[in-house]
């Protein structure tokens, strides 16, 4: 009964917003997903949106924190958009990095930053 | 006159059903959106660790009111194998499973106090309170 979390392909780019609240099953599904989307599509950069979660504990923030790597890996650049005041707070509390290196405030902003990063 | 609530952990959705539980006592309780994501993390922590490291276990959620003062107690337990080390698993970056090992040193800074209890092969029953300010 998992929902799956949408992605959708703008350009090069891939768009993913995550809309409601992962659970253990939702959180790897949505990793395998992302890296087989973006291999299928030949995406060269990710934005990952994330507006609408409203918490984050250790290991969801391991399974977007492995996936934003796994992302580089695969040689795509990736900006992370919308992380809520709540949530950045309780990151650094538990002490957890994701190792974004591109970040911004909204979708919006991040797909512009992603654009410029690619080169236009 | 505590008012208590509570969720058996047996499978990975009940992990869901008590952080949910849990945010929604805090929110009743008049928690702002930042102490509600602390206390949904915390309860989310510990109801993990009961599924990975005892298999099976329980969340209690309390209403506090003393002296006019008001909180949330949360109390995970479990009969699980227990934590040898008390010490060692509230350092940053102990895990036996190859997580972050963030969780109990997280919750503790999390929250206002939190208090272990654990004997080997007897298992596990960690406190955690936080206050309203
Ligand atoms: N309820 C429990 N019963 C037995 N051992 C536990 C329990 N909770 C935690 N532990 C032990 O403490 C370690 C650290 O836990 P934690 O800080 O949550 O990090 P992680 O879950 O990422 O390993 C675990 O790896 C485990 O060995
Ligand atoms: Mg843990």
């Amino acid at each position: 009964m998992s929902l799956k979390v949408p992605i959708l392909k703008l350009y090069d780019c891939l768009i993913v917003s995550i809309q409601w609240e992962l659970d253990d099953h939702m959180a790897m599904m949505f990793q395998e997903d992302l890296l087989n989307k973006l291999y299928e599509t030949g995406a060269r950069g990710v934005v990952l949106d994330l507006t609408f979660v409203d918490f984050m504990d250790s290991y969801i923030a391991k399974v977007i924190g492995d996936a934003i790597n796994m992302v580089a890996l695969m040689g795509a650049k990736l900006v992370l958009t919308g992380i809520q005041p709540p949530v950045a707070i309780t990151l650094v509390e538990l002490g957890i990095s994701l190792n974004a290196n591109s970040t911004a405030l909204d979708l919006e902003k991040g797909l512009e930053q992603l654009r410029k990063e690619l080169g236009g | 006159m505590a008012k208590q609530t509570s969720v058996e952990i047996v499978t990975e959705w009940d992990i869901v059903a008590a952080r949910q539980l849990g945010r929604n006592e805090a929110k009743a309780l008049g928690f702002g959106t930042v102490d509600q994501a602390r206390i949904t993390t915390a309860i989310s922590e510990l109801a993990r660790n009961i599924y990975l490291y005892a298999r099976v276990g329980r969340i209690d959620i309390e209403r506090l009111d003393e002296d006019g003062k008001q909180g949330i107690l949360i109390v995970a337990s479990d009969k699980g194998a227990g934590i040898e080390d008390v010490r060692k698993v509230l350092e940053d970056g102990y895990s036996t499973s190859g997580g972050l090992g963030a969780g109990l040193p997280g919750v503790k800074r999390l929250m206002d106090s939190m208090d272990i209890v654990s004997k080997s092969g007897e298992g596990t029953t960690i406190t955690i309170t936080k206050w309203l300010r």
